[in-house]
């Protein structure tokens, strides 16, 4: 039965009345999938670095709240997530700032996919900056304030640097899984990869969805694949001799 | 001598031929080794094929393949064949049809020449046009109204492709907008991020029914292209072929096409037994009196 008249040659083929070459979409969703991905990074990065070094501080105030922030973010899937950004958001604003989030806000789809994204991810983040921090010996702590440091200090020369460098196989992981979860952002009509496949092979579609899928999912794997091999250089370069064993390789 | 064997050889030949004929061949050997003939149905393609309150496929398109299901058990001299129900995707349908999951498809697949590549069509069961849907009172009525505001439609298809094609000269500059399914994007006009959404006009008419407030929409402006739905079948497999178009030519000679479009287009229908209400358009009682499979 299997009579599949295979065409890999589909995205190179003019879209039906266009003048746009299919490639072109690929393209396209490539590019909003790699600047959704690096700048929701850049916020996770960010954001959860912070949460995940407020939760480890002695006060318990402001370790609850950033508990709470991880619990939010962690327990609600990414795609409800983004439903809530970008259509409840604006409709329990005042309606002046709801109907500028709707009508005037420039690229939505990519800023809530980029704000949504990265404050999921961040929340995953944190978790592992909290316990990267938690997995130092707890004499590096008292080292550090015995210096004379403040908290302040101790934090930033003795025990992130060291976190950071514990963290890196996790964090790659996370850094693969915001290119993967990128195409969640398809939900909200962001024209990333996921989408391009799936309007190149959907409704009005040409007839060869097996190849459309199998290139996407190729694209894929070399985006994901070179993220885990830029950061198992990372990894090397910021390796400290007889600390951590030597990975990556 | 020669003579008459050459000729005896060539009638046997062509009794061959003409046994040949009457043997099973493609689907529905496929059919009668098996038992099971595999039928491809959709989730939410009101009201060609949906599920119902029981999770059962039924809509418009159902009803024609239950009869086509019907004459293949009839051909067959197999009552006890069974019925495998597969629901697909506007993504898998053509790969399942294509591997042989399932036997035919119905839903709302449009028949165009791309399609005809991977598979067959049977003759045309229904006709739509893509038009616009809009709040009614948002003052749009044509193409020109729509020039620097957002426009939605649903991944799958793209409304500035429909739009350029229909400018004949003017210059419109839409901003395309995107919903992940239809009921995405009609919130997306209910919630004022897009000005109009572009679809299928029976399907925009299925959404407009379902609204709380049905006046507070309207289907506007020229049809920006016209498409055929046909059931979807394996490509060059004449003998099922001419059995599905056969029985939707008997479906259609004998009136009963009528009883069953307005079953689903003019009465209440079921979930939630609300009423579409689109009278049979020009176009399909022109695809009724002359049956065709041509794509467009």
């Amino acid at each position: 039965m299997g009579n599949y008249q295979w065409n890999w040659g589909i995205l190179f083929e003019e879209v039906y009345g266009t003048g746009e070459f299919y490639y072109q979409w690929v393209l396209n969703g490539l590019g909003w999938t790699v600047a959704v991905a690096l700048s929701a990074w850049v916020i996770a990065l960010l954001v959860g670095s912070l949460i995940g070094t407020l939760r480890t501080l002695p006060n318990k105030w402001i370790a609850g709240l950033a508990t709470a922030y991880v619990e939010l973010f962690r327990n609600i899937p990414l795609i409800v997530q983004l439903f809530l950004w970008f259509f409840v958001l604006p409709e329990l604003l005042p309606e002046a700032a709801g109907m500028w989030m709707k009508q005037q806000m420039p690229l939505p789809e990519f800023f809530t996919a980029m704000v949504g994204l990265g404050l999921f991810t961040a929340a995953r983040v944190a978790e592992q900056v909290r316990t990267g921090i938690l997995t130092l010996p707890r004499g590096q702590r008292y080292a550090g304030l015995a210096l004379g440091f403040t908290l302040a200090q101790t934090y930033r020369y003795v025990l992130l640097p060291m976190a950071f460098r514990v963290i890196i196989p996790p964090l790659t992981s996370e850094f693969m899984n915001v290119f993967k979860n990128s195409a969640v952002a398809l939900a909200i009509g962001l024209t990333e990869l996921t989408f391009q496949m799936r309007q190149i092979t959907g409704e009005y579609a040409p007839a060869n969805p097996i190849e459309v899928m199998s290139i996407v999912s190729v694209i894929y794997l070399i985006l994901a694949f070179s993220v885990n091999r830029l950061m198992a250089w990372v990894e090397r370069k910021a390796r400290v001799p007889g600390f951590i064993s030597a990975g990556g390789k | 001598m020669q003579k008459t064997l050459l000729l005896s050889a060539l009638a046997a030949v062509s009794m061959t031929g003409m046994a040949q004929a009457e043997a099973l061949t493609g689907t529905l050997k496929k059919i009668n080794d098996t038992g099971i003939i595999t039928v491809g149905h959709r989730e939410s393609s009101i009201p060609f094929s949906y599920l119902d309150a029981n999770q059962k496929p039924v809509g418009y398109a159902m009803d024609l393949c239950n009869q086509v299901v019907a004459a293949v058990k009839k051909k067959l001299n197999k009552p006890s064949l069974v019925t495998k129900l597969v629901p697909v995707t506007s993504q898998t349908r053509i790969p399942l049809m294509v591997n042989g999951t399932i036997d035919m498809e119905c839903g709302s697949t449009t028949n165009s020449k791309e399609r005809q590549k991977q598979v067959a069509f049977s003759s045309h069961y229904f006709v739509t046009a893509v038009r616009m849907l809009t709040k009614a009172d948002a003052g749009i009525k044509s193409l020109d109204d729509l020039n620097g505001k957002p426009v939605v439609t649903t991944t799958g298809t793209t409304s500035d492709r429909y739009i350029k094609q229909n400018e004949q000269g003017k210059a419109i500059d839409v901003k395309n907008v995107y919903g992940k399914d239809h009921s995405e994007s009609f919130l997306m006009v209910e919630t004022g991020r897009a000005a109009a959404f572009v679809m299928d006009d029976i399907l925009l008419a299925g959404l407009i029914a379902n609204y709380s407030n049905p006046k507070a929409f309207a289907i506007v402006g020229p049809a920006l292209s016209v498409e055929p739905y046909g059931i979807m079948l394996r490509k060059d497999d004449p003998q099922f072929k001419a059995l599905v178009d056969g029985t939707l030519a008997g479906i259609y000679k004998s009136g009963q096409i009528n009883a069953i479009y307005d079953k689903w287009f003019l009465k209440p229908i079921p979930p939630k037994n609300i009423t579409i209400n689109l009278p049979m358009s020009e176009k399909l009682k022109e695809a009724i009196k002359n049956p065709s499979d041509v794509g467009v």
